[in-house]
């Protein structure tokens, strides 16, 4: 048996209280609390992070680069969803 | 699409170089799922698993002096810097998985001799002295290297390199720390010093790799900008920045033409021995086998951990799932 059948896990750490989790790396390792353990070690050795996740690699389902723009179009045309979007008289305040 | 053409196909194909093409112009980076040329794949998948293979190989001159160690505040340095070498080589093992080649894949053809480390992981760490100079030399062309890599146009990549980068400066300042505590010791301890940085300086010239016009896979890099600076650019760049550092080490650097150019505003030094680096290259390094054996042994009677390890996996789950049955019944 080869660390091939060792699942990868994508790792997930929080850097410090108020911030989300955020995307640090992937690594290999047998089980989720091997994951974790290696995680740690791999990706905190500086105290970069206070809460980890790991999710098998397997378990994400992404968007396809391919229909990058189809997929994304939607929201392209609506400009009005940005307060920038809007005209304001000057001297209007908290507005 | 079932009645796509093969004309379609050929202009499917072009419309991605071109998107490819653009992108990397942009000075955009390309990520995983994204399409890319087989050759662009390729070239980083090779560069990529190479520098890994150095990193862990790496780990085999400083850790040769761990037991040996000073002090215990050496010691504990000396145990950190050594594992951000193999935290490195695993970042980029990641990296080139990304790819679609897994780490299993390359580290055979590390075994193997199917590739290449660094050359320079292939001199031996004779003294303590020498655990100063690696950090100092070998560490500090590294980063030279390194830091561009950081901008590469291949996502994992750049960003592997961004972590490395951020912990490799602990190595190359503990590295000169070292070798200031000996320049300014004993007679003796000064003399060891001296001995330790003439032996790394011209190999760690080399870690640059050949001279502009000799070398193959340059040009293509830069195009791709996967490289930033051509090896010359950065082996000058290191000179400049090392020579002010020896004098405050009160050590020399072993070359007699050594000089400063007023015009070019740079520092003009002697030809380097690139016939050695291609011995080394061709495995006859003073320890090229040593260090490709070691590996292989490590990685052979560590199989049981990882077969452990894989197999107490497959029992929990079972275990689960039996749980899971007499619940249900
Ligand atoms: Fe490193
Ligand atoms: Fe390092």
């Amino acid at each position: 048996m080869s660390t091939t059948d060792w699942p990868l896990w994508e790792v997930f750490v929080r850097s410090r209280r108020g911030l989300s989790h955020t995307h640090a790396g992937s690594l290999h390792a047998p089980d989720a609390a091997m994951a974790l353990r290696n995680a740690r070690d791999l990706y905190t050795r500086r105290s970069e992070g206070i809460s980890i996740w790991v999710v098998p690699s397997t378990e994400i389902t992404a968007s396809s680069p391919d229909e990058k723009d189809s997929f994304f179009d939607p929201a392209a045309d609506k400009p009005y969803r940005h307060p920038t979007f809007y005209e304001i008289p000057e001297g209007v305040r908290h507005l | 699409m079932t009645t796509m053409t093969p004309d379609a196909g050929t202009q499917d194909e072009a419309a991605h170089e071109a998107r490819f093409n653009a992108t990397v112009a942009a000075d955009e980076r390309i990520e995983p799922r994204d399409w890319m040329p087989d050759a662009y794949r390729a070239s980083l998948v090779r560069q990529i698993a190479q520098h890994a293979h150095s990193e862990i190989i790496g780990m085999q001159p400083e850790a040769n002096w761990i037991t040996r160690a000073p002090s215990l505040r050496r010691k504990a340095i000396l145990i950190a810097k050594v594992q951000d070498e193999a935290g490195h080589g695993l970042y980029l093992y990641s990296a080139a998985e990304t790819l679609g080649t897994g780490r299993d894949e390359l580290l055979d053809r590390l075994h193997t001799g199917r590739q290449r480390y660094s050359s320079i992981f292939n001199y031996p760490t004779l003294t303590w002295a020498d655990v100063g100079a690696v950090g100092w030399l070998v560490d500090g062309a590294a980063i030279t290297n390194q830091v561009p890599l950081c901008r590469c146009s291949y996502g994992p990549y750049a960003r592997a390199m961004v972590r490395i980068c951020k912990e490799e400066s602990f190595h190359q300042r503990q590295g000169y720390e070292l070798l200031l505590a000996l320049s300014q010791g004993t007679e003796a301890q000064h003399a060891m010093a001296q001995d330790a940085v003439n032996r790394w300086w011209w190999p760690s010239l080399m870690m640059f790799g050949p001279p502009d016009d000799e070398s193959g896979h340059s040009t293509q890099s830069m195009a791709w900008r996967i490289k930033r600076h051509s090896n010359d650019e950065l082996r000058q760049r290191f000179v400049d920045i090392c020579v002010p550092q020896a004098k405050s080490l009160g050590l020399t650097l072993p070359d007699p033409d050594l000089s400063w150019d007023e015009e070019r505003e740079h520092h003009t030094f002697g030809p380097i021995d690139w016939e050695e680096f291609r011995e080394v290259l061709r495995g006859n390094g003073p320890c090229n086998e040593q260090r490709i054996s070691q590996r292989r042994t490590a990685h052979e009677e560590g199989a049981w951990v990882r077969e452990a390890a894989a197999e107490y996996a497959a029992k929990q789950v079972q275990q689960q799932r039996h749980t899971r049955e007499e619940d249900i019944a």
